[in-house]
């Protein structure tokens, strides 16, 4: 990533005066100083039992002013607790919106713990663990302290560059010392730069130190591995999207038309003398398109099985089950998830019943699909002679490719003798 | 006898139609999607109506949703639905409707034996429930212990049972008198504890409620 350039740069610049930052640093101070203020506001409420126990220890005090004072301190601290945090992420995005003035660069926020950047997802726990939320609680700190002592420089030159003609003026009506005059208009002129110098570099270093705590630098492996897991999720859904398409035209085009042609050929059948050679072949042709109807059947319902579209997975395994020459006992949540989610678990669920009568030689199977905490746990469990073997196959490790791009995982365990057990595990929200 | 063919497929609705029309029925109406279904229903009260389950716009259910609403303002209309797949959900929502009267559920494939298919359709128009051999031989796999205790040709006459058959029908394909079979559904009943009725349809939602909660 190739920093932009900001406030703190720009002042170092030649031809910094004639540029726009002087302005920008103006207006970064002057909304610094206008941002503190609102934050005293805000702190003025949870902060006032503080300012109260300090009043009560004043002296002359008593032996209760210092239990009084105490309790009060104690209050403070915990409404500082309770609201602080929440109250610096807040203040921590309105600074990230505002860094726009102090530099041209991107300010890319990055949690580093578990806080998403959406406020609805945070929980307490997280909030007081995430290291991103005490890097805000410390520019809360910033804002508050540091940045009305620098404003308070910036406001004191500001005053003396704006009172310059009423300042002359004086001198020269009441006073008659045009001396002085030119004096207090020359300090007037010369502190113009001093003052637009001083704003940019106090608010460019205010900005360096916002961007510091509140704008993690994203690592660059970090954003490619992000990048690297969504095109692999996409690809999985292309994937899907495109079995999809096929299964609909498969079903639309090429079913209809053998379910036809068959009835054609069963017409045909009726009319034909029984004993010609033509019925024979008819026949033959008929029976060839009833098994060419199961088959196509069979092979369109393993592209894209219809029943998890429209059903779900309950529905969807319950029927593969119904299907299976396995006994297989269902017990699954009801309820939807994503596409992606439910065709991953279809999948294994389909992949481990075939497997258990392919190889594991099984009678019974039970499949489970539980969803709890965020998480559909589908596990498959047979009664065969176990011993699979992931790398045999590419079944499994194509599950588990699924599985994995969908951002869950796949278990299995399978010792020689049974029984073979297999658990997919993916995120749904709950 | 009238019949209303609902189907999106111009081939296999043109292909129906004919194969219809050639065993003496007569095709008052053959169209293209549920709304268009449901007015032509409307509009001729047919003898039957054969629609399929998978139709525009959606390419879900409409046609069994169109069925299941028709059937619900008019319990006597005779409806087979044709399905590509078997599809538990929808067909036991299909059977329920006016208990298991007059009412068909069958796969494509089955069209392919003209002959067979016709017959089921005319038991269905003459108030008979129909249920796809494939329903039947699924529900029955995943059956349990009680299943069990049938003899073989116990759980054949089960099957014929759930797929509709009446005592002469099962009598017919078992090659067996009917006081044999009368003797042998008695059996399986009383075995998987469902109560004994001659009426066909009764019996085959029983034995079907039965099958499905077998799970």
């Amino acid at each position: 990533m190739t920093p932009g350039t900001t406030l703190l740069r720009a002042v170092l610049r030649p031809r910094f005066l004639a540029s726009a930052w002087p302005w920008r640093g103006i207006a970064y101070a002057a909304s610094t100083a206008a941002a503190s203020g609102v934050l005293w506001l805000l702190l003025s409420g949870p902060a006032a039992p503080l300012v109260l126990a300090v009043e009560v220890l004043r002296p002359p005090r008593a032996a209760h002013h210092l239990l009084l004072a105490a309790v009060l301190g104690l209050v403070g601290v915990g409404l500082l607790a309770l609201v602080g945090p929440g109250l610096a992420l807040a203040v921590a995005r309105v600074e990230r919106w505002r860094l726009r003035l102090a530099g041209d660069g991107p300010a890319p926020f990055r949690h580093t713990g578990a806080l998403g950047t959406d406020p609805a997802t945070w929980r307490t726990g997280t909030l007081y663990t995430d290291p991103a939320t005490w890097r805000a609680v410390a520019y809360l700190l910033l804002l508050a302290v540091v940045a009305p002592v620098w404003g308070a420089v910036l406001a004191l030159i500001a005053l003396l560059v704006v009172s310059t003609p009423l300042s002359v003026h004086h001198h020269v009506v009441n006073l008659h010392s045009p001396g002085t005059a030119v004096g207090r208009t020359l300090l007037g002129l010369a502190l113009i730069p001093v003052l637009l110098y001083l704003a940019a570099a106090f608010g460019g270093a205010h900005a360096a130190l916002a961007r510091l705590l509140l704008c993690a630098e994203p690592d660059p492996a970090a954003a490619e591995l992000v990048e690297v897991a969504r095109s692999r999720a996409r690809l999985a859904d292309a994937f899907d999207a495109e079995r999809r398409r096929i299964e609909r035209d498969l079903h639309d085009v090429a079913q209809q038309r053998l379910v036809s042609l068959t009835m054609q050929l069963g017409l045909a059948k009726l009319d034909l003398p029984p004993d010609s050679p033509a019925a024979a072949a008819v026949a033959s042709a008929h029976e060839q398109a009833k098994v060419l109807m199961v088959e196509l059947r069979d092979l369109v319902r393993g592209i894209s099985p219809r029943t998890l579209r429209e059903l779900g997975l309950r529905a969807a395994v319950e029927e593969l089950a119904a299907g299976s020459p396995l006994r297989v006992r269902v017990d699954a949540d009801a309820g939807r998830f994503t596409p992606t989610v439910e065709t991953v678990a279809f999948a294994a669920v389909s992949e481990a019943l075939a497997n258990a009568v392919k190889h594991a030689t099984a009678t019974e199977a039970v499949v489970s699909a539980r969803r709890s905490g965020g998480r559909l746990t589908v596990q498959v469990r047979d009664d065969g002679c176990g011993g699979a073997d992931p790398a045999r196959g590419t079944g499994i490790t194509g599950l588990a490719d699924r599985a994995a791009a969908a951002g869950g995982r796949l278990l299995m365990s399978s010792p020689a003798g049974g029984p073979t057990i297999l658990r997919v595990e993916l995120p749904c929200a709950s | 006898m009238r019949v209303v063919i609902a189907e999106d497929s111009v081939l296999l609705r043109e292909g129906l139609a004919g194969l219809l029309t050639r065993f003496g029925f007569e095709v008052v109406a053959a169209v293209g999607d549920a709304a268009a279904l449901v007015a032509a229903v409307r509009e001729h009260r047919p003898d039957l109506t054969v629609t399929d389950v998978r139709m525009p716009p959606g390419f879900t259910d409409e046609g069994l949703r169109a069925a299941v609403a028709l059937r619900a303002a008019d319990p006597d209309l005779a409806v087979v639905a044709l399905s590509q797949y078997v599809q538990h959900s929808y067909a036991g929502e299909l059977l329920a409707s006016g208990q298991g009267r007059a009412i068909g559920y069958l796969l494509k494939d089955h069209i392919a034996d003209v002959a067979e298919f016709v017959d089921k359709l005319r038991r269905v128009a003459e108030g008979g429930t129909v249920v796809d051999p494939e329903v039947v031989r699924q529900l029955m796999q995943r059956g349990r212990d009680p299943l069990g205790r049938l003899s073989a040709r116990e759980r054949e006459v089960l099957a014929l049972i759930a797929e509709g058959h009446s005592n002469a029908a099962i009598a017919r394909i078992l090659i067996l008198t009917e006081a044999g079979v009368g003797k042998h559904i008695g059996s399986v009943l009383t075995k998987l504890h469902l109560p004994v009725s001659d009426d066909t349809n009764r019996r085959v939602l029983a034995v079907l409620t039965y099958l499905r909660g077998q799970q």
